[in-house]
């Protein structure tokens, strides 16, 4: 029972260390999926969001959150999926977006709403890459070239 | 006014059918990022039918799950509409069925996201940012198609010959559309609208005077929704209950 006077601030500590199971580099909270978290009585609320409706890592996410707050001592707790208003890539971290940079996938950028040549290339910086498919290898990004470097790479789509 | 249940199972079903429709290009696509393609877009279909099931299933109450309603109800409880039972054909009638289909729920989504049902509208919102992808990928394949070689050409107007008959019902009122305050008929001229921008880049023209079939939102199928349910609905039905 002393866990409820916890702050909220320390279950988003919590929720820190939970990846995207697709994309390991970015935490939840990164990735803006987190969209609320409360105490109701003894049961902790923790709301997310899915980033696609078909996205086939969010029962995945579900199952880490529960694990790692059970690690910390919260076993009562309740996730619940809200969607409206639908997640954008707007509420992505910039800590994030420099870390998908890092991990080679171009991160959203506005210029690039709708997927097309010129994605700065996340390994040389180049614009002169070309747009190879809408669909990447994951619903959430589109397939690039680069063609002064030639690597392959993948854009975060702006959503 | 809320939505009635059948019409989130129309709704759910007409997702989940085309997108085990498309599915079936998962390692047979023509080339690898098509593949790709095509599969995604099978995955955004199945997550719309995901959401819309979750919402039927607590409309129904008594312990019903999503996994129940697209499991384990029969072909004549299905309310799909024909077009997206159709089997998946060549890739021009993947594509030009995928382009006619993603064309109207894209003007349906745009309606509903102001529907009264705030979880019918929010779902409509989540997914209509989705169908604007399938839209624009769909369109662009009818255009190169049409607009290509003379084989490719050939392939889209011959689908096009077969899949006009299948897109009058998802204009035909049924009583679970009208109960929810939905007026199908007020879409189709946005949508022929909306097709005639694309099918002139690709040079090609919409039939005229077709006999339109229906019976889907019924629950009058043709012969194939049959066969794509038993192989959907097989494991659940031997194994009731299984997970992964
Ligand atoms: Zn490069």
């Amino acid at each position: 029972m002393e866990k409820i006077t916890d702050t909220i601030e320390s279950i988003y500590e919590i929720l820190g260390r939970v990846t995207d199971p697709e994309v390991p580099v970015l935490t939840i909270l990164d990735l803006g999926i987190v969209r609320n978290v409360a105490f109701k009585g003894d049961e902790l609320i923790v709301t997310i969001t899915s980033t696609y409706t078909g996205c086939p890592a969010m029962d995945m996410i579900a199952a880490n959150i529960r694990m790692e707050l059970a690690a910390a001592g919260y076993k009562n707790v309740r996730i619940e999926q809200s969607i409206r208003p639908a997640w954008t890539t707007d509420w992505m971290s910039e800590a994030g977006k420099e870390k998908l940079k890092e991990y080679g996938i171009a991160p959203p950028d506005k210029r690039f709403t709708i997927p097309e040549d010129g994605v700065g290339c996340p390994r040389c910086g180049s614009n002169n890459t070309r747009l190879v498919s809408e669909f990447g290898s994951t619903a959430c990004k589109a397939l690039y070239q680069c063609r002064d470097c030639q690597e392959p790479f993948d854009f975060f789509k702006c959503h | 006014m809320k939505a009635t249940l059948d019409y989130i199972l129309h709704l759910a079903d007409n997702a989940l059918i085309l997108g085990q429709r498309n599915a079936e290009w998962c390692g047979h696509g023509p080339v690898l990022e098509q593949d790709i393609a095509i599969s995604n877009i099978s995955l955004d279909l199945i997550g719309q039918a995901r959401s819309f099931y979750q919402y039927a299933a607590e409309l129904k109450g008594n312990g019903t799950t999503e996994d129940d309603l697209a499991y384990l109800r029969d072909e004549r409880q299905f309310r799909n509409i024909l077009l997206v039972e159709q089997p998946k054909g060549d890739w021009a009638f993947t594509t030009l069925r995928q382009f006619l289909f993603s064309s109207y729920q894209q003007l349906l989504f745009q309606k509903l996201t102001t529907h009264d049902d705030e979880r019918l509208a929010a779902i409509s919102e989540k997914t209509l940012k989705e169908v604007n992808y399938h839209v624009r990928w769909s369109s662009e394949w009818v255009i190169r198609l049409g607009d290509g070689t003379e084989e490719s050409r050939s392939r889209i107007l011959s689908a096009l010959a077969s899949i006009w008959t299948y897109t009058g019902e998802m204009f035909m009122p049924e009583s679970f559309e009208t109960a929810s305050g939905i007026v199908v008929t007020d879409l189709e001229t946005a949508w022929k609208e909306k097709i005639k921008t694309s099918f002139a880049e690709a040079n090609i023209d919409a039939p005229e005077n077709t006999f339109m079939r229906s019976g889907g939102k019924k629950g009058i199928h043709s012969e194939h929704l049959g066969f794509i349910l038993a192989e959907m609905q097989y494991l659940q039905r031997s194994y009731p209950g299984c997970e992964w």
